[in-house]
């Protein structure tokens, strides 16, 4: 592109994908003080929603729908920002910069937000049509996940990652059973260290939930078009009312690509959440991102980095300062514990481990010589807080104090 | 309703009709106070929710809990009247609130 691009308070504004990264730039913009219309383009029926309660309190039946919109109805007539739910965009047209809808409506931009976040993998076997075979990315999957557990009812959860073993958790809680099976031999492999691999294995066994590991699912089994258990290689059956598949998510990037965006498993941004045409932006799961701390490009899905994109372009768009940079975390609940994480563990040569893992209260230190790359802290908000500080500001640490849990955090960190 | 009053660091005030049951800090994420981040949406997990409480309600707000403390402890500018406004919940006894917000929440 040869024209320079600037910064407009006045820009008209088209927001693709009404989830956590679009609700949240709306908001955003309004906040500093964007004065240009906003338009907002989202799949689903529902206003912008927090997706974490999902697999936790909400479906413990801890938390209502409304808790769970980012703002109310009334939020987006009065910030004038105009809606477009059940609405889907199929294709870019960077040149005239318009998106067109299914509905046959066109709309023009200045310039264009796409947050089109992440689809849950589906797994291509036999009997994944079936009923009672679940993802959990949506309300409206969260709505027949719950309908299928309760007293005596038997989740089946393909999958060991976060999602999956917090909806066992809160299967077990509405009194439901639960079975992971995973194809790996520990579960979190992909997410999490051996440690809190096996702390998690032992706490949740310990909670009534069984697994199987190194397990290779070759097809569901259904009766009268429902789901009834789970084949495994080998032959073993796992009996089941429902099937809760999470093997991970694809970024949503087929209108990017096909609008000839760069991508690479994620829409290639900036810093400022910019795409490679200066008018295009994208944040949150769909967007792959610089990690200036970690010297890559990585695609994350958290809250947490949804925020601090949706952040970067809006500040981008009305032209005002980018937010501080931020360490990549995420956290998750399961029974009674606080998983805090904070950053990542690349190129990490050495691991400490701080606390009492069989007290539930603990965390996992990644170092790269003497440097904290990321911290895993179970039920451990210092160890949390502090390593989160100590990613950011690359100071080093020295390991003999980090391993003592006599000296306080505030001292390792000093 | 509960009436709030959220203060920003330079001063902007928000005064806002608060729903009995909502958290302080949902009160001013769903009406966009700037200022209260709230990333992860109240799970006392982020303490990008800080907020000082005004002296006069401290016995109103209740206690802070051992994850609260902790959370805080670590936080920035923290004060003795802080807290994380994710963690109290709204009740019309705590109408008239008066909170100030942080300089920044990172
Ligand atoms: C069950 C669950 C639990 C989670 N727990 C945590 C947690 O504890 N902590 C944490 O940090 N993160 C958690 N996450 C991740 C977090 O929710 C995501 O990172 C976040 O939602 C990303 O926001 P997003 O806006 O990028 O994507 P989404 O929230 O997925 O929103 C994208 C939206 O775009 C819409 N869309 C896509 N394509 C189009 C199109 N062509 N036209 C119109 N609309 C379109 C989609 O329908 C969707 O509504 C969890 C996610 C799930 C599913
Ligand atoms: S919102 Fe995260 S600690 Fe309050």
């Amino acid at each position: 592109m040869s024209e320079a691009v600037v910064s407009d308070p006045k820009a008209k504004v088209v927001i693709v994908g009404a989830g956590h990264a679009g609700g949240s730039a709306a908001a955003f913009l309004r906040q500093y003080g964007h004065e240009g219309p906003i338009v907002m383009i989202g799949e689903e029926p529902l206003l912008p929603y927090q997706r974490p309660p999902l697999s936790k309190a909400w479906l413990k039946g801890e938390a209502d729908a409304d808790s769970l919109a980012l703002k109310p109805q009334e939020w987006y007539a009065e910030a004038n920002v105009a809606l477009r739910l059940e609405g889907v965009a199929t294709s870019l047209n960077r040149g005239d910069r318009t998106v067109s809808l299914a509905s046959g409506e066109v709309i023009s931009y200045d310039f264009l937000i796409l947050a089109t976040g992440a689809r849950a993998r589906e797994l291509p076997i036999p009997g994944a049509d079936l009923s009672g075979v679940l993802a959990l990315r949506t309300a409206a999957d969260a709505e027949a996940l719950k309908a299928a557990l309760g007293p005596g009812k038997r989740l089946a959860v393909v999958g060991g990652g976060y999602v999956g073993l917090e909806a066992a958790a809160s299967a077990r809680a509405l009194g439901a059973e639960a079975t992971v099976i995973e194809r790996e031999s520990r579960v979190l492999a992909r997410v999490a260290c051996e440690t809190l691999s096996t702390f998690f294995q032992d706490y949740h066994g310990a909670r009534g939930v069984k697994f199987e590991l190194n397990a290779n699912v070759e097809a569901f089994e259904g009766a009268d078009g429902h789901v009834t258990g789970v084949r495994l290689k080998g032959g073993e059956v796992v009996a089941c009312d429902a099937a809760l598949v999470g093997v991970g998510a694809h970024a949503n990037v087929e209108l990017a690509q096909d609008a000839g965006l760069e991508c690479a498993g994620g829409i290639v941004v900036d810093l400022e959440a910019r795409t490679s045409d200066p008018r295009v932006f994208a944040i949150g799961d769909v967007a792959h991102r610089p990690l200036p701390l970690y010297e890559r490009q990585f695609r994350l899905e958290s809250v947490p980095n949804a925020l601090e994109q949706a952040k970067q372009a809006a500040a981008a768009i009305v032209g005002r300062a980018g937010p501080a940079p931020e360490v990549p975390w995420f956290w998750s609940d399961q029974y009674d514990l606080k998983l805090q994480i904070a950053g990542l563990p690349f190129d990490a040569d050495s691991t400490i481990v701080r606390g009492d893992v069989a007290a539930a209260k603990f965390a996992v230190f990644h170092l790269k010589g003497d440097l904290v790359q990321a911290v895993e802290a179970v039920n451990a908000p210092p160890e949390f807080m502090a390593g989160k500080q100590l990613i950011a500001k690359r100071t080093p640490v020295s390991k003999t104090k980090l391993s003592d849990p006599a000296i306080s955090m505030k001292e390792v960190a000093a | 309703m509960a009436k709030i009053t959220y203060i920003e660091f330079d001063g902007t005030e928000h005064v806002l009709d608060v729903k009995p049951g909502l958290t302080v800090m949902e009160g001013a994420v769903k009406n966009n106070v700037p200022g209260i981040d709230a990333d992860c949406g109240g799970a006392c997990a982020c303490a990008t929710c800080h907020v000082y409480v005004d002296d006069a309600w401290a016995d109103r707000t209740g206690e802070k809990s051992a994850m609260e403390e902790s959370m805080l402890d670590f936080a920035e500018n923290v004060e003795p009247t802080s807290r994380l406004s994710c963690q109290i919940k709204v009740s019309d006894a705590l109408d008239g609130l008066v909170v100030r917000l942080p300089e920044n929440q990172h």
